[in-house]
């Protein structure tokens, strides 16, 4: 099994077209890998999917970098948990 | 094969009138047809209507005002058919009055049903349009939205929003290829028209160019054109169904 942190990047990879070999954690997705306002909402819907959550609005306004979307799964996971 | 098969069309306000002509035209083009109504009594009519004409789908209720109950609609289409790929946001009242004596409530009532409704079905079948990287988005307006029209001034506000809001809506999703368009009619036969007087109708004939009320069917053809492929590339458009009696 993958750990989240290549799940949140294969994701981000999928959804913006861009390889994964060009994300980094501390990638913005907006001003580094090119995303605009509609892409950073699939990317929150694609995460809810990929780890069967919901992620409120006020919370997926603070995903803007991929190390924020590690983040948030691991403490969302953790608390599940 | 027709020009809408595996199409998952929503159409509100499908028990009566021109969103019956939709419900029932998108169904004859090929797509799977569900059909809002207030009532039980007019879920189960649209039912019978499109099992008569051996259309798939059915009849639901929704009150298009009840914020909840919407994304669960949309869930539950997407399980049993589908995620929805042509939305027909025909639903509509009227509370005519004159302005001066028009209440709050009146006004209300039609802003929320006619306007908000249609943006809140919108956002929820957005979604599902945007992962299929396809999807169409079909406004029932009205000529009273773009002339105005006295006793009107809640339903012409709502309309012209209605316009307004598609706009927006068109160029916001236009990347993932979801048009966004309304169908504007002018005066069509229906049970709103058929209560009026022979002299409010005299005079409302010489006011079109083509001197007939519009049948449903002709606003439904409209409709259809904008949810097939034939229409992919029209966005942010209104077109206008109204015997010419309003240009520009």
């Amino acid at each position: 099994m993958e750990n989240i942190e290549q799940r949140v990047k294969k994701i981000v990879a999928e959804q913006l077209g861009v390889n994964e070999a060009e994300i980094k954690n501390e990638s913005s997705f907006v001003d580094d890998l090119g995303a605009d306002s509609l892409d950073t909402v699939e990317l929150v819907m694609a995460l809810e999917e990929e780890f069967e959550c919901e992620i409120p609005d006020e919370e997926a306004e603070k995903i803007t970098s991929v190390q924020q979307a590690i983040d948030y799964v691991n403490n969302h996971l953790a608390n599940k948990g | 094969m027709a020009i809408l098969d595996g199409q998952i069309a929503l159409v509100t306000g499908a028990s009566r009138g021109i969103g019956r002509a939709i419900a029932l035209a998108l169904g004859q083009a090929g797509a799977t047809v569900i059909g809002t109504a207030t009532t039980e009594a007019g879920a189960a009519g649209i039912g019978q209507v499109l099992e008569s004409s051996g259309i798939k789908g059915r009849g639901v209720v929704l009150d298009v005002t009840d914020g909840s109950a919407i994304p669960a609609l949309i869930g539950a289409i997407e399980k049993e058919f589908g995620a929805v790929s042509v939305l027909v946001n025909n639903a509509g009242i009227t509370r005519d009055n004159l302005s001066m004596r028009m209440k709050d409530e009146e006004w209300q009532a039609v802003i929320d049903t006619n306007l908000k409704a249609v943006f809140v079905m919108s956002r929820a079948v957005m979604k599902g349009m945007m992962k299929a990287r396809s999807g169409r988005i079909i406004n029932i307006t009205s000529v009273v939205g773009e002339t105005g029209n006295p006793g009107q001034a809640n339903y012409a506000a709502a309309k012209a929003g209605v316009a307004g809001m598609s706009m927006a809506l068109a160029r916001e999703l236009g990347s993932r290829n979801i048009t966004v368009n309304c169908v504007a009619p002018g005066f069509i036969a229906t049970d709103m028209t058929d209560a009026l007087g022979d002299a409010a109708r005299e005079a409302l004939l010489g006011q079109i160019p083509l001197g007939r009320l519009g049948a449903a069917e002709e606003v439904a053809a409209a409709v259809v054109f904008l949810a097939s492929p034939g229409a992919a590339y029209v966005t942010g458009s209104t077109l206008h169904v109204n015997g010419g009696m309003f240009m520009h």
